[in-house]
């Protein structure tokens, strides 16, 4: 897919996470939205996964840690055809499969029950050391908040990663700088992010663009290359990208639009996407 | 009984993982720099590639194990049942329980027969803590043989069980032909008219040696084993009731929340009976040699035998 293709599959999942919180009046938009390149570029480009077979053993899997931005991921997969579009509608209402956390057990595509930060990383980690065991060539990738590697198991699972040169799993962190309460450096600095996966025995890329997908390609296919060791991606990218008015704004960490803020963020999508 | 053959339930776990392994190349043990104590050390030397050391991070080795299990593995999770069932609670609920992945659960060191280790180690929690996961299987073997069959019930079970296994070595009481462990059914081990004593794990056989001593006094004692914690067998439970009128619970657990707690939820709502818990009262534990303190928490056959003796009349 050529980066035109790629930016309005992009823009079509940002509108699917809108149109999800915003039926279900609740959820997370921000973080969903500052990750919404990253989720279409694994599932449109980097990952060898087929909706037609979303339990084959030799699938790529993603684990999203930070599960809470659940509207991001069944954006992306409901686009790639692991269900349909319209069922994003029912996001968090009750007797839906989409669930307000990556649900494994009822949603399609969806390779690891996740939401309680932390867990999400060290279930990717038992994923790549099944691959490992198995001599397979999956690749297993997961997507942690820059606020959710204050979770100390996070660490747990980087030093075993680490330690056993897990080379088929890729993490990524989605650096957006903002958490409930804050800033993240206000609330309790994770930085230097780099550094310590480094001290972890990563090889760790620096993203200055996450939000880029040309950035996102370099960074993935160089992650490829990468031998005896586990890669972390480290992404800059905007909270709540893509909608004017909650780009950089905490409060939008959790937070539904109602109608009125609906409809303009919609406005400012559909604009974007032509 | 001085000759009786002892071993420990965590060395059957050791002996029953390397025999499985055998056959099943899908199995794979984890370990929290215990797998000497857990007695998985004797998996890890037969099956080094097997063996996954996640070092001191239970919460870690949990959430491994499930996506072990989401790739096709049976992974057998191991820490002492504090760790294991404690520390790692809500990794187990989420990342375990929650999509019901097919990760077992081996708590060994659970109870107050850890030893001179004290409170800090003695988990009189953990099958209270298990009980309340949706889903969850729960396993307290009684000794060797019933402890080795457990393992290979719950390798071949499709889903999440958590195995209670203890340090201290206990008498083999099961060593016989007809012996059958089937998962949820509790077994009659002496019939009786008078009490029922619904025991687990290792007050199963002080359960039996109080019935003989109830016996010589006159009461009949019925005993039953439960091994299986949850789901519980509860036909068995009120049928006993209703033959024998009075229950009593033993085991090496908290009163709070373990197999006194299932009995009494279940004959309460179905087939309320006179009953009575033996367990640790809602209290720490503490440093000292395992026998003294099953003697001194109550929970050997001299103590169950006065408490039933009480109760019964």
């Amino acid at each position: 897919m050529d980066k035109l293709k790629l930016q309005r599959m992009a823009n079509e999942v940002r509108k699917g996470i809108l149109t999800g919180v915003h039926a279900a009046k609740a959820g997370h938009p921000g973080g969903s939205l500052s990750a919404a390149e990253l989720f279409t570029y694994l599932y449109f480009e980097e990952m060898n996964i087929d909706p037609a077979d979303p339990k084959n053993p030799q699938r790529d899997r993603f684990v999203l840690s930070k599960g809470h931005t659940a509207p991001g991921l069944y954006a992306a997969l409901a686009n790639r055809g692991f269900f349909p579009v319209e069922d994003l509608k029912t996001l968090r209402h009750i007797g839906s499969y989409l669930q307000g956390h990556p649900d494994m057990k009822h949603i399609p595509g969806v390779d690891m029950s996740s939401g309680s930060l932390g867990q999400g990383v060290s279930a990717a980690v038992g994923m790549a050391i099944a691959g490992q065991l198995d001599g397979a060539s999956y690749r297993v990738y997961s997507l942690l908040g820059d606020g959710e590697i204050q979770e100390g198991q996070v660490w747990e699972a980087a030093m075993l990663a680490g330690h056993r040169k897990l080379s088929n799993l890729v993490l990524i962190v989605d650096n957006n700088g903002l958490q409930i309460d804050g800033k993240i450096e206000d609330v309790c600095s994770p930085y230097p992010i780099d550094e310590k996966f480094r001290a972890f025995r990563f090889h760790v890329i620096n993203v200055a663009d996450g939000n880029d997908f040309d950035q996102l390609k370099a960074a993935f296919d160089e992650a490829r290359t990468v031998q005896d060791k586990p890669v972390a991606i480290v992404m800059k990218t905007v909270k709540g990208k893509g909608v004017s008015f909650m780009e950089n704004n905490a409060g939008w960490h959790g937070k539904a639009p109602n109608d009125e803020e609906f409809a303009i963020a919609m406005a400012e999508l559909n604009k974007e996407g032509v | 009984m001085a000759d009786v053959k002892k071993i420990a339930t965590r060395e059957s776990y050791g002996n029953a993982l390397v025999e499985l392994s055998k056959e099943y190349d899908n199995l794979v043990v984890l370990d929290a720099d215990l797998a000497g104590a857990t007695k998985t050390s004797i998996f890890q030397k037969a099956f080094p590639q097997r063996h996954i050391d996640c070092g001191i991070a239970e919460a870690n080795m949990m959430g491994v194990a499930a996506g072990l299990a989401a790739a096709g593995k049976v992974p057998f999770a191991s820490s002492f049942a504090m760790f294991a069932a404690g520390r790692a609670f809500e990794q187990i609920r989420n990342s375990v329980g929650y999509p019901h992945l097919n990760v077992k659960i081996g708590a060994t060191h659970a109870g107050i027969s850890v030893g001179e280790d004290g409170a800090t180690h003695q988990c009189n929690e953990d099958i209270a803590l298990m009980r309340t996961i949706p889903g969850m299987v729960i396993l307290n073997p009684a000794d060797d043989v019933e402890a080795r069959a457990a393992v290979e019930a719950a390798f071949h079970y499709n889903g999440p069980v958590y195995l209670r296994f203890g340090r201290l070595a206990v008498p083999v009481i099961n060593d016989r032909p007809d012996y059958k462990f089937e998962m949820g059914k509790g077994i009659v081990l002496k019939e009786g008219t008078d009490v029922t004593i619904i025991a687990t794990g290792l007050c199963v056989n002080n359960a039996l040696e109080a019935a003989a001593m109830l016996e010589a006094d006159g009461i009949s004692a019925q005993v039953i084993n439960i091994h299986t914690i949850k789901p519980l067998d509860e036909d068995l439970v009120i049928s006993a009731a209703k033959k024998t009128g009075k229950i009593v619970t033993a085991e090496e657990h908290s009163v709070i929340g373990g197999l006194g707690s299932a009995v009494a939820e279940v004959l309460s709502e179905k087939c309320p009976t006179k009953m009575m818990r033996i367990g640790i009262n809602d209290c720490y534990g503490e440093s000292g040699p395992a026998l003294k303190l099953i003697e001194k928490y109550g929970l050997d056959a001299k103590s169950i035998y006065e408490k039933v003796k009480a109760f019964a009349k």
